[in-house]
């Protein structure tokens, strides 16, 4: 199992933490692990771009055209980082209209922010987009996530099992996303 | 059998320190080091037993802290980014020549790019210059080892041992296998000896003479020997790498199928480079690719050079950092083989700006009303973002805002009309390399104002504290310094504060510090306001929320935008107008004296 997903958006929107818990839920399904992230001055509303490499690697950093999947949290990081994705990869959008793909990727989009206004809960844009991904990548992908939503609500709650009510809502955002999918497939 | 756990490339040498007895660990903040000394707090809050860690007020202090440990024989380490190793080096020069008792390590992390930092240079030439080792890691978890390594390397040659992380190590995380938290067993212990410890010249040259014997030493020294990859082959050509540039290097050869064909070599400790292997290498390839960053350290202690293919040769890139990509490129053109042609072209990613509700950007306003037509030196922060405002002419090193506005008065002291100068330096870098600087513009009558962005907070790198918060590294409670009592102390005549968000009492406040500089000398305004992602203020916040928005008025001028730009003003293309982001304002109401025509209301 080798997996390769790049996860990207602007300083403040939660990428770092979207692609720490995909990384814990990948050692808590026992494969190894590799992230690289962005720190410092580009935090502050920058453009933020996340490498996540599961399973036998060297190199913390993913190149161009080998990557299986993007999760984009501003509608523009298709444009900005689509040439990281191999030609039958997937990107999960959050964006008020659809994206057209450059190449054969399968491109789902969703309304994250809407979504995430609706449950009150404008910061939890990150975890809406998590869940959306996690329901349409193993449906219509064939290579599945190499972690399960479950996998994701695991790791939440011990990341956040003193702080209840953090919890809560961080789930709620999960399953607002995952159970969105209902007939919005596009490819 | 120990537990993996994912953990940033700082986080796995803040667990190596725990790990090997470091008992003393000092830092100043900087963005690729700045977690090493936050996670090594946090991890001895979950010991159990007492270990002194520190944010110090700059880099030289911070070392040599840490460096009085080692001289009683406790295991002491220190880390910064790699220009604070400039601010450092001072002492880092002097101490290679005296050596150590206790292990030392200085771990500066290195930013090829470069990401977050003014240079991209090389930490592992400051080593070579000091005549110390360097330890290169490829990966948080070999990071981590390292930091075992280099104790025992300082401790057998008495000697400070550099580990030189990158960017890319130090936020990149990893599954690490954790080992046991080893409690320290030794009591400091000074042993007086001025001959060494207080060397006069004389002495010095019999240390320096000590020094270069510990190099040759080290250079045979066979557990930081270069390691070789892949399996023995009889090859013409062989490629050489270190830190991460050896871990991309390692996956791209696999994948061009060169894997078994052409040796990689990974040197672990590039100065001082083996001299079997250098030997090893001459003689037995034609042909040698260096791969590093972000200078060629390895590849200049190839003395015979004919047969050496790298930086030096333009077969590597001299700047930047080296990309999987670009490494690619350069080791299929080495091995002779096809691939395909990448060419990563991306459209242009968003800028960084100061977030929604930042004090900073309302100063800037303020300084910009009140000096429209003067010289804005800054310095060192997240308020070097006021250049998107056009509020920072110039950003040079820690401290320089105010020596810099110095050296403009000067330079403009004979012309006939004299520019205003305006100084903006952050709280933290106020501490660590302005104080100096200010004393050096009073006693020089140094006619300028300095506005001191005190937002209580290392902002930029984290929300670390600062000399004025009376904060340790792990939240306890200690002495702090007042900024205005350190001001007055520097001899500054005009020192007075205000709120940046009380625009209508800040611009008369900057319009008058500007008025007495003209005439008198420096007049300093210290800009309180809380930075608002500090979650140490947030939770004693009572800051009033002011709603606002935007009427029909607005006929889309854009001066707001241009002028203020706070991410939560958007401009509607269709519309042409300005309307109010919800989720992004922070509810400050500064942006209500920025409209010309008034249009930005409060909702009362």
């Amino acid at each position: 199992m080798r997996q390769q997903i790049v996860i990207s958006g602007v300083g403040g929107q939660g990428v770092i933490f979207v692609t720490r818990l995909l990384a814990e839920a990948a050692i808590v399904n026992g494969f190894s692990v590799f992230t690289s992230e962005t720190h410092g001055m580009a935090q502050r509303g920058g453009t933020v771009l996340s490498h996540l490499k599961v399973g036998s690697f060297a190199s913390p950093l993913i190149r161009p055209y080998k990557a299986d999947g993007l999760l984009a949290l501003k509608a523009e990081s298709l444009a900005q980082h689509g040439s990281y994705l191999e030609s039958d990869a997937w990107a999960v959008v959050n964006s008020t209209n659809h994206v057209k793909p450059k190449f054969d990727w399968s491109v789902f989009t969703v309304d994250a922010d809407k979504l995430a206004m609706k449950i009150k809960n404008p910061k939890s844009v990150n975890l809406v987009l998590l869940g959306y991904a996690m329901a349409v990548i193993s449906v219509s992908s064939e290579n599945k996530l190499f972690c399960s939503i479950d996998d994701v609500k695991n790791v939440l709650e011990n990341r956040l099992a003193d702080k209840k009510e953090m919890l809560g809502a961080s789930i709620e955002a999960i399953e607002t996303g995952y159970y969105h999918r209902n007939s919005k497939l596009e490819t | 059998m120990g537990k993996r756990k994912l953990m940033l490339g700082n986080e796995a040498i803040a667990r190596g320190l725990m790990e090997n007895c470091c008992v003393m660990a000092t830092s100043y903040p900087g963005t690729p080091a700045s977690e090493i000394l936050s996670s090594f707090v946090a991890m001895q809050k979950e010991g159990s037993d007492s270990r002194h860690a520190q944010w110090a007020v700059n880099e030289k202090v911070a070392f040599e802290i840490a460096y009085a440990g080692s001289m009683t024989g406790l295991r002491s380490a220190v880390s910064m980014k790699q220009v604070g190793l400039n601010v450092a080096s001072d002492p880092l020069m002097s101490a290679a020549y005296l050596g150590v008792k206790g292990g030392f390590l200085v771990v500066s992390a290195d930013d090829p790019g470069p990401h977050s930092s003014q240079t991209e240079q090389d930490s592992r030439l400051m080593a070579m210059m000091a005549k110390i080792p360097v330890l290169d890691p490829d990966s948080p978890m070999q990071a981590k080892e390292m930091v075992a390594m280099a104790f025992e390397l300082s401790e057998i040659f008495e000697i400070p041992v550099m580990i030189r992380p990158t960017t890319r190590v130090c936020h990149a995380r990893q599954d690490i296998m954790l080992g046991d938290i080893q409690p320290n067993e030794r009591e400091a212990d000074f042993q007086k000896d001025p001959a060494r410890w207080a060397a006069t010249p004389k002495f010095r040259f019999h240390l320096h003479q000590e020094l270069e014997k510990k190099l040759k030493a080290l250079s045979f020294y066979q557990k930081t020997a270069p390691i070789r990859l892949n399996v023995e082959t009889t090859a013409q050509k062989a490629v050489v790498a270190s830190g991460v540039a050896a871990a991309h290097t390692q996956e791209i050869m696999k994948d061009l199928n060169i894997w078994d064909a052409i040796p990689l070599y990974q040197v672990l400790q590039p100065y001082p480079l083996h001299k079997e292997f250098i030997k090893h290498l001459m003689d037995t390839y034609d042909e040698i690719l260096v791969i590093e960053e972000t200078t060629g350290v390895i590849e200049m202690q190839l003395a015979d050079r004919h047969s050496v293919k790298g930086k030096l040769t333009n077969s590597v890139p001299m700047v930047g950092e080296l990309l999987p990509e670009i490494i690619q490129k350069i080791v299929s053109e080495f091995a002779g083989v096809h691939t395909e042609k990448i060419d990563l072209t991306s459209e242009p990613g968003i800028r960084p700006t100061l977030c929604a509700g930042c004090p900073h950007r309302a100063s800037f306003f303020a300084i910009k009303k009140a000096a429209p037509k003067g010289i804005y030196t800054s310095d060192i922060g997240c308020y070097t973002l006021g250049l998107n405002l056009g509020a920072v002419d110039t950003v040079l090193c820690m401290g320089a805002a105010v020596s810099q506005a110095a050296g403009f008065y000067h330079a403009y002291k004979n012309e006939k009309k004299r520019p205003d100068i305006v100084a903006t330096i952050g709280d933290s870098t106020f501490f660590h390399a302005g104080v100096p600087a200010l004393i050096d513009a009073v006693v020089q009558k140094v006619r300028f104002v300095l506005v001191i962005l005190d937002n209580r907070t290392t902002a930029m790198t984290g929300n670390q504290p600062t000399p004025a918060s009376g904060l340790g590294a792990g939240g306890e409670s200690l002495d702090s310094v007042d900024i205005k009592t350190l001001v007055e102390g520097c001899g500054v005549k005009f020192c007075k504060e205000g709120d940046p968000y009380n625009q209508d009492e800040f611009i008369p406040l900057i319009k008058e510090a500007v008025k007495y500089s003209r005439e008198h000398g420096p007049a300093v305004v210290i800009s309180r306001h809380p930075c608002l992602i500090d979650r140490l203020w947030k939770d004693r916040s009572e800051q009033p929320r002011i709603q606002v928005e935007v009427d029909d008025n607005c006929d889309g001028c854009t001066f707001c935008i241009d002028h203020f730009e706070c991410p939560a003003l958007v401009f509607n293309k269709e519309e042409e107008n300005v309307s109010i982001d919800p989720i992004l304002c922070s509810g400050c109401g500064v942006c209500v004296h920025v409209c010309p025509k008034k249009s930005i209301k409060e909702i009362i």
